[in-house]
């Protein structure tokens, strides 16, 4: 106890010391800063308005980090994107070569089976996806472009937020140093992702995988962590009790069993990267945002009406398979009872 | 040596146990630890011994610590201080892969709400033991079957936990249980959620099944009755402590304390109690009138034979299977063995 409240202490006067530091660095490294620090004692003005001098030059770091990060690791940056490019440019050349009654009918199927073959779903979305194109042939190859690049950016919200949303289900402290950095995540806004996105990757659609991965990441990894925890105590007891090893436990019970959540969380991780691939159109990603965007500086109303409708259509597919996918795993789970018993 | 021994087992729940440790060594009582604390002692100063093949059924009110000392056994708890010897090994010195051995194929374990997996057939369920011993499948799916038919769920074994009564769980609960085929088995008020009359099944079919296999049974209950119906000793804890251990017979004719006396006050002893437990030896009967005498058997309870003895007001001539007189019980001497409190 004794040794807990003197770290407490301890680090409450380092960060009252770096408060200090900060202070004084600001102060010394400003330009506007009266010529004599004397002056601030004879003239109080700058207690009325918030003094020029006052300002943390942050901004200025973090430019200089960057510029430094860019040019030290820039082919790390650089394999990166040639990786992500390349990925995107299959998957984009696959469908967009395609077809297009062929990938209709495909979207078709991955609904027919998702939704454990409801005909109602099934031909909702087969007509969603027509509609697309249908709107206005150019559209066709913009929402292909979009889905693609959302495609990439949740296969990367897969392979690292379950991984991170497992960890923190198991051990409380991650969690609790985990949890913040999400709060972070989702509370900046998104344009800022572009921004550092820009710098390290130029301009395209490799930014715009990275921005959207940030700002989709976050639900999956609640969820996972989420769906893991409310898993039933006893049912990890039973597991633990029959000699389960933690993977046992992990791949046989927890993970079947949070499924559902996780589904969840990649339904709204698929609505969040959407949304987040219509805003990356301001930083020159080609889709279907752009159209937006045309339409939005011509003040052409129909056009960017028209987009609007195309991203909703887009939004349905997506929703309704990933949605109807999570509720036929949770029915194969937990199945009603059987009719007429 | 006996097959399961407890040695002086303290839990305690708290942030700091071992420093509550000495307070609690020194005989502090619960509430007087949690108010100087803020900790929850578990269980204080637990010994026992638990014979090879007996049912051993451990009784106290909720919050007794019944439900943690059963835990302690295969470790899904473990223990502040104290030593566990099952077999004569102790569990406390084992490291992982041989706990998780140790729970493969020394134990298994009922639950109160069952912890049957719901993403598991019955089958599954029940083979789910071996599965974690590394049998084959097809050797698992055998042993299940056999064991859902011990149990009568035959025809069930595609079916869902959840599309099954809570009886019908419950059974799936014991077959899994039994498939293992381990030495031992932990009961953790397994059938308290059930209605009354399917818990008396319940009772009456482990009972059987216990002529049979002659397992070690650890059974937690709260239910006074079943206690004395399923145990060959009982174990009662108040507060953490044990208060009287001792056979069924024990518990009844001389509780410990008010704490037992409390327990055993409404019981129907009639129901309890076997003739050769009242009847005075053959050597020592010879006050008794040999008149008019009615013949029963020496393990027969006392409820049995009741209405006939009333009605005649005969005396008993008590013997056992072969027919050979073991003793006499007068009439009065039952009377008062009835109401004796």
């Amino acid at each position: 106890m004794e040794i807990k409240k003197n770290k407490n202490l301890f680090f409450n006067i380092g960060l009252l010391l770096f408060f200090v530091w900060l202070l004084i660095i600001s102060y010394s490294s400003s330009k506007r800063k009266p010529d004599n620090i004397g002056e601030l004692l004879n003239d109080f003005s700058w207690l009325q308005k918030w003094p020029k001098w006052l300002d943390l030059p942050l901004m200025k770091w973090i430019n200089i980090g960057f510029k430094k990060l860019n040019e030290t690791y820039g082919f790390i940056f650089e394999a990166i994107n040639n990786f992500l490019l390349a990925m995107l440019v299959a998957l984009k050349n696959f469908l967009i070569l395609a077809p297009w009654p062929t990938v209709v009918l495909g979207v078709t199927a991955i609904a027919y089976f998702a939704s454990g073959r409801k005909i109602k779903t099934t031909v909702f979305v087969g007509f969603c996806t027509f509609f697309i194109g249908f709107l206005h042939p150019i559209f066709w190859q913009k929402a292909i472009e979009t889905t693609a690049i959302m495609l990439i950016s949740i296969f990367l919200c897969l392979v690292f937020g379950m991984p991170i949303g497992i960890l923190m289900s198991r051990a409380e402290r991650i969690r609790n140093k985990i949890l913040p950095v999400l709060d972070l995540m989702q509370t900046i806004p998104a344009f800022v992702y572009l921004i550092p996105g820009i710098m390290l990757f130029g301009l395209g659609a490799v930014p715009a995988i990275i921005a959207t991965f940030i700002y989709a990441v976050p639900p999956l990894v609640r969820l996972t962590d989420l769906g893991i925890r409310l898993v039933d105590k006893e049912v990890i007891e039973a597991a633990d009790a029959f000699g389960a090893s933690k993977k046992q436990k992990l791949w046989g019970v927890q993970m079947p069993l949070a499924l559902p959540n996780i589904m969840q969380g990649i339904n709204q991780c698929t609505m969040m990267a959407l949304s987040m691939v219509v805003i990356a159109s301001m930083i020159g990603t080609r889709g279907l945002g752009d159209e937006v965007l045309l339409g939005l500086q011509q003040l052409n109303v129909g056009r960017a009406a028209e987009a609007g409708i195309a991203i909703v259509l887009l939004a349905i597919v997506l929703d309704r398979i990933t949605q109807s996918y999570g509720e036929t795993l949770q029915e194969r789970r937990a199945p009603e009872k059987k009719k007429g018993k | 040596m006996s097959k399961i021994e407890i040695k002086n087992v303290y839990k305690i729940f708290g942030n700091n146990p071992q420093s509550v440790m000495p307070m609690v060594k020194e005989g502090a009582n619960k509430e007087e630890v949690l108010e100087k604390t803020g900790h929850t002692v578990g269980l204080d100063n637990v010994s026992l011994n638990i014979e090879e093949g007996e049912t051993f059924v451990c009784m106290g009110l909720s919050g007794s610590g019944k439900s943690t000392l059963i835990r302690h056994l295969n470790r899904l708890i473990d223990p502040t201080d104290g030593e566990i010897l099952v077999e004569g090994t102790n569990v406390m010195s084992f490291n992982k892969d041989q706990l998780i051995e140790f729970r493969r194929h020394k134990m298994s374990m009922v639950f109160q709400r069952f912890g049957l997996f719901p993403h598991k057939t019955v089958m599954q369920n029940v083979g789910y033991g071996l599965e974690m011993q590394g049998k084959p499948e097809d050797e698992r799916d055998r042993v299940a079957m056999e064991k859902i038919e011990a149990v009568g769920l035959s025809g069930f074994e595609n079916q869902f936990p959840n599309q099954l009564s809570g009886g019908m769980q419950q059974r799936v609960g014991l077959a899994r249980a039994l498939a293992t085929d381990s030495d031992i088995m932990l009961m953790d008020e397994a059938f308290s959620a059930l209605d009354p009359l399917i818990r008396s099944d319940m009772q009456k079919q482990l009972l059987d099944l216990q002529s049979e296999l002659k397992k070690t049974i650890v059974f937690i209950t709260h239910d006074l009755d079943e206690s004395l119906r399923l145990g060959d000793h009982i174990g009662i804890l108040n507060a953490g402590k044990l208060v009287q251990v001792g056979t069924p017979v024990d518990i009844i004719m001389n509780p410990a304390d008010d704490y037992v006396k409390a327990f055993v006050k409404d019981v129907n002893r009639a129901k309890v109690i076997k003739a050769k437990v009242v009847m005075k030896d053959i050597n020592n009967a010879n006050d008794i009138d040999k008149s008019s005498l009615i013949k029963v058997n020496e393990d027969q309870f006392i409820e049995e034979f009741l209405p006939q003895i009333v009605c005649s007001n005969s005396n008993c001539e008590v013997v056992d299977k072969s027919g050979n007189v073991k003793g006499y019980i007068s009439n009065k001497e039952l009377q008062s063995s009835l109401t004796k409190s």
